[in-house]
Formats: structure tokens, sequence, C-alpha cells
């Protein structure tokens, strides 16, 4: 029997066995960004140690920049200290840093992409649980704590137990005002927020066949709120299109050798794999979280499930209700909003705002509605503007900003205010999440979010697309 | 210099405590830490906001002085998902917990927990809910969590409380932080990336 994807890149990086039966895995490159590192960092000081291998190290920051004003010192002391932090220890421990400024700073999964950093078949770790992101070129990526930063940053590896593979097929076409972000929605919301513990999920079908790198990283990056740790899609001609010629990625006779690699470590027909389950593409709807994790969705012409009649875990739905303040049974469509915000490492990449943008254009943000628009990176800005968009997101009332994470997790000033309900294009709707204890998330597709925005309710994407 | 690979403190064979319950599924780790609070360049202080957000409603097992003092944090299903954030045990560590039983556990909370020093034990669901409404009927009650036996006491019971093999073995040798046995052979890692063709100019 042929091997999977995983299977391959596993054996390639595999140092040795430990005595724990975990793996000592080499990590092909190390992504860090200011808030997971700096215990990392003051730990190798500790211990005396060095960074074995700056030069396949890169640095970052984006979860607590501002968007807007950029002064330094910043007016939060506790982010400029942090800032203070990743430039002295990139500096000390000389691993290239993209600061606010460079060019190339960005939200750190969407700059590893942009740059031809991630590569299929490397392995990838960064302190953040949505690295899972970069596997949407067939490279293995895991988000991991603190700890572990210290140890790859020291080793260059990291100790780990295999974990199963499972492979998702999503098959069919999927219909208009359809996206990726849909398809992993529906993907949490079939197999569970927990339904992927201890499975890597390969994912493969006509849908994700026919899809871009950039809604490839859009269904990997929420493997991780599906309780997979990784979550990965064959590399094929699509994955070498968008490397080539990006700076990172190997230039003339280097790139047609480095397909051919790329190409072999692909799953062979055939592969083996622990599970595999099939959903129908064509039978996702635009699809929207009514609850307070991302599991909790129903598509944007249903409704809300009545705990009396779960079979499952009545006390989740009845938590999920009372904190987002709605009813068993209820419609999701035309539920009010007072936020709308378009960005975060799920949904900040310019072909998101491209679609959010087709729906914006020409129409206004309601009434009472704050609504921003984030991009990925300073080139996602560059490009958008170079196309226009910022000027039509401009026109029709939302705020564009600088690249960061923003509404996606409240460490920087953009934050939910009390019991705001807040349409998202990011990846969680945890209580509390977007930054004020008692706000209220519903995640949907950026295209979703700009509907909302100009009906200033929750609205069928596809009415206003035609 | 690197530290030891394990050390006497370093062991954890049994942990006994009094227990403080956590109920319902699915707590992330943006509800143990909220991610204001991760704005800091150390762990040191997070103790003191464990679980704040969820606090401000009355009767939250932390702020029961009953619970005072536990060592033990007992929760449902997939605990600590969300958010790779050290920050999550390292403030549930810092509150005083030694140790978890829950239902299950989400995998990089379950990872980050090893590489503290905290065991994770899953116990079956009918047994923690067992367990819960004893620990509510009598908070004081102080509980044995046996890593070695792979079982958890209290008073004239117990209940099967198990970690992977291989894990196990990490806590009951104390060699549970992995990174003096990443540097054990640099050889090995060399070998690994020359091995590597993305490292090597294909």
């Amino acid at each position: 029997m042929s091997k999977n994807l995983f299977e391959k890149v596993w054996a390639a990086h595999s140092v040795r066995d430990l005595p724990s039966g975990q793996t000592q895995l080499f990590v092909g490159l190390h992504l860090i960004h200011e808030v997971t590192s700096p215990q990392a960092f003051q730990m190798l000081r500790e211990r005396g140690l060095k960074v074995m291998h700056p030069e396949r190290t890169f640095a970052t920051v984006d979860h607590i920049i501002p968007t807007d004003m950029r002064d330094r010192p910043f007016l939060d002391a506790l982010a400029e200290e942090m800032m203070v932090a990743i430039e002295d220890n990139a500096r000390d421990f000389e691993i290239p840093l993209f600061g606010m400024n460079d060019q190339r700073q960005g939200i750190v999964h969407v700059i590893g992409p942009e740059l031809g950093l991630t590569q299929p078949g490397m392995t990838i770790a960064c302190g953040d649980s949505h690295t899972s992101t970069h596997g949407a070129f067939g490279a293995i990526a895991f988000g991991i704590g603190t700890s572990q930063v210290r140890d790859v940053l020291a080793s260059q590896c990291m100790a780990m137990a295999r974990p199963k593979v499972r492979r998702v097929e999503v098959n069919g076409t999927l219909g208009e005002g359809v996206y990726a972000k849909d398809v992993t929605l529906h993907v949490i919301g079939a197999l569970g927020v927990k339904g992927g513990v201890g499975f890597a999920y390969e994912y493969a079908g006509e849908a994700l066949d026919r899809m871009s790198m950039e809604e490839r990283m859009t269904v990997c990056n929420m493997s991780i709120e599906g309780g997979a740790r990784c979550g990965y899609v064959n590399p094929d001609e699509t994955t070498f299109e968008y490397l080539e010629g990006r700076a990172h990625t190997p230039k003339g006779a280097d790139f047609h050798r480095a397909v051919e690699w790329w190409k072999g470590i692909a799953s062979g027909d055939g592969a083996g794999y622990d599970d595999v389950v099939q959903m129908d593409g064509g039978a996702i709807a635009p699809t929207v979280t009514w609850g307070i994790n991302p599991g909790q969705s129903c598509s944007v012409d249903g409704t809300l499930p009545r705990p009396e009649d779960a079979t499952g875990d009545a006390a989740s739905i009845v938590e999920a209700l009372q904190y987002m303040g709605f009813e068993g049974g209820q419609r999701i469509e035309g539920t009010p909003i007072e936020v709308a915000f378009i960005g975060s490492c799920t949904n900040s990449r310019i072909s998101d705002l491209r679609e959010a943008a087709r729906v914006a254009r020409g129409r206004k943000v309601a009434s009472g509605v704050k609504a921003l628009v984030v991009p990925g990176s300073h080139d996602v800005r560059d490009q958008a503007q170079a196309e226009g968009l910022d000027q039509v997101f401009r026109d029709a009332g939302f705020e564009w900003r600088e690249a960061g994470c923003s509404m996606c997790l409240a460490m920087n000033p953009d934050k939910l205010q009390g019991r705001q309900m807040c349409a998202s294009s990011s990846n969680r709707n945890f209580k509390g999440r977007q930054g004020s204890p008692t706000g209220r998330t519903l995640l949907m597709s950026p295209a979703m979010v700009a509907a909302a925005a100009i009906n200033g309710k929750v609205t069928d994407v596809r009415d206003l697309l035609n | 210099m690197t530290q030891p690979a394990s050390t006497a403190s370093s062991i954890r064979k049994c942990i006994s405590g009094r227990v403080v319950p956590i109920r319902g599924n699915d707590i992330d780790t943006d509800r143990i830490i909220p991610a204001r609070y991760l704005r800091t360049v150390t762990f040191d202080g997070l103790g003191e906001h464990v679980f704040e957000d969820d606090r401000v409603a009355e009767g939250h097992p932390f702020d029961n002085s009953s619970y005072a003092g536990a060592a033990i944090l007992l929760a449902n299903d997939n605990f600590g998902c969300g958010s790779s954030r050290e920050h999550a045990p390292q403030a549930l560590l810092r509150w005083g917990i030694q140790v978890f039983v829950a239902e299950s556990f989400a995998e990089i909370f379950f990872g980050n927990c090893v590489s503290l020093g905290l065991p994770c034990l899953q116990a079956s669901a009918a047994d923690v809910d067992r367990l819960m409404a004893r620990i509510e009927a009598e908070p004081t009650l102080v509980m044995q969590c046996d890593i070695e036996a792979q079982e958890v006491r209290f008073g004239a019971d117990r209940i099967a409380a198990t970690t992977p093999a291989g894990t196990r073995q990490q806590f009951l040798d104390g060699s549970w932080d992995a990174l003096a046995q990443l540097l054990d052979e640099p050889a090995a890692i060399e070998a690994a990336a020359a091995r590597l063709p993305y490292l090597n100019g294909f």
C-alpha cells in the first residue's frame, strides 16, 4: 500500500524515537510572534542555550499591534513591552524579524505562504493554534505552546506522538455564495469540535481540488477548531503555481527539482487512512455560527436547535443560547448585528477582500453598525489598494485598517463593547473572545460579513450577489 | 547549561489534595485565561486571573471558599480546547492546580501540561459525573490521583484514570521536560537536516 503525505513527511523528519514513545521530529520552519515567544527566550537565557537554527526561524508581530494608530511607543505600555521584547530577542538571537513597518509584516499565517516560506513537505511549528493553516501547501504544521517554542528554538525539534490520519473528502461543486469558510464550518459542525482529537486531517475531494490556495488555507486554518492538531491538502499544480516566484521559493532549476520532490510527497493512489469521511459540497449553504464554539452552526436559512430536541449535549445548547440571547427554534437570518469584522488569519487574504468588496460595492453599511476591514498583511493591503478595494470599502462606510490580528482575539485596541453582536470572518466564537466578556460572535464568510454589515442583520449573501 | 532530564522534584507518582470541579464541555483556553492577560512577557501573576470572566457570575467554583487550596481540577469533555496559549495551564498551575482529571482534553492543552509537569488523567463520563456530585456534596474530600496505578481514589471509592503509557512513564521517572532529551543527540538532528531536500538545494 502506498503512503499518505502525513506518513511520508513524518518519516522524513523523524530524528529518533524518544523513551516516552514519542518521536523527536525535526522542524523545518519555525515561525514566532510577540505573544507566545518572550517566555521561551527567557527560558533559553536561563539555561544558557542558543537558537539552533536562527536561519530556519522567522519572527513577525501581529497579535498586539494596533491596526490604526501605529506610533511608538504604543499607548498600551504592556503591548509596547512585548514589542521591545521581540525586537531584543530577534536581535540577540539573530532571528529575522518582520517588524511593524516592514513590508513583509502581517499575520504570521498570512505572510508565511505569501513569502514562500511555507512549502510542501515541510514540518512547520508556531506558537499559535492556527498554524494548521500552512497545511494548505501539503506541509505538516503544528500549533504549539511556549515550552515547545523553547524546545524548537533550542533544538529545532519537538517531541510528539504520531496522530492518526483521517481523510475528509468534500465532493461535488460549491454553489454561488458558498465559500471555503462555509466548508470548514460545515466540516466542524458535522464532525464536532473534538471530532479531530488524535487525528491529522487530510482534506481532499473535488471541492478542495478546485479551491485556490487561499481557500485551502481557510479550510486548513480551522482544523484546530475541529480538534485536529493539523490539517493539510496534497500539493498539486495550484500549489506550485502559487509558489513560483515568491521571495523564499527556490528559483530556476531548483524550483523544478523542488516540484518533483513536492509531487513525490503527495499521498499516493491507494494510500491508507485510519478513517475516511465523505461530504457533499453541493449540499453546503452559507453557514453561520449561533453558539459559543465553532461547531454550533447552521445554514443561513436554518433555525437554531431546541435543547429539548437535542440528541447530544443539551446543556451546551442551553448555555450557548443563554449567552447569545437566542431562543431554540429561532431563525438565524435577520439577527441584528452591531459590529462587522473582516479579517483574521482565517479570512484576510486578497480573495477574501475581493469577495467582500463585491458585496459592498455601491452599497452602504447600515446605520449603527461599526464595520472594519483589516488586511492580513502589508502585501494584501497594497494589493487591495492597487485594485481600489479600500475605496470600495471606505465608500460603503467600512473602516480600512493596517495589517494585524485585530478583533479576532482582543489583545489590541480592536474589541467589542458590552454585549455587542459581531458578524465576524474570524475563527472563534468563544465567550469573550472578541474582547468584551459578554460580547457575541457570529462566524461566517467575509462575503457574508459584508452582507450583514450592509443590511445590519444576518443576511443570505446570495441575495446580494445577483 | 541544560537541566538534567529528571530530578527528584520532577517525579509525579501520586498527587493528593482537594478538588475543584468545573462543569461543562469544551471549556476553552480563552475562558481559562482571557486574552487581555496575555499582554505580558512573563507568566507571573496569571493565577489571579484564572476564569476571570466566568467568575463575574456568582458561585463560580474558583470563588467558592470550600474549594480554596484545591490541587486537583475535575472537568468534563474536551477541556482546554481552542488557543494554544500555555498561559492557560500556567495560570492554573499558579493558582495551585497540580493535576487534571477530565473526560477528555484538547491536545495542545494536554501537551502544554506535560511540558509543565502537570498530569492530565482521563476518566469515563460516568465516573466524572459521579465524582463531581460527590465533590459538590463534600468539597473538603481529599482525593489521590495515582499516576502510577492509573486510578483516582476518594474515600473508599476508586475510578480508573489513565494517561498514555509513554506520558505516564515521563511523570514516573520525572522526564516530562522534553528539552534535555531533544538535545541529547545533536548528531542525529544534523543527520535529519542533511536528509531533507529543501534544506539542501533540492
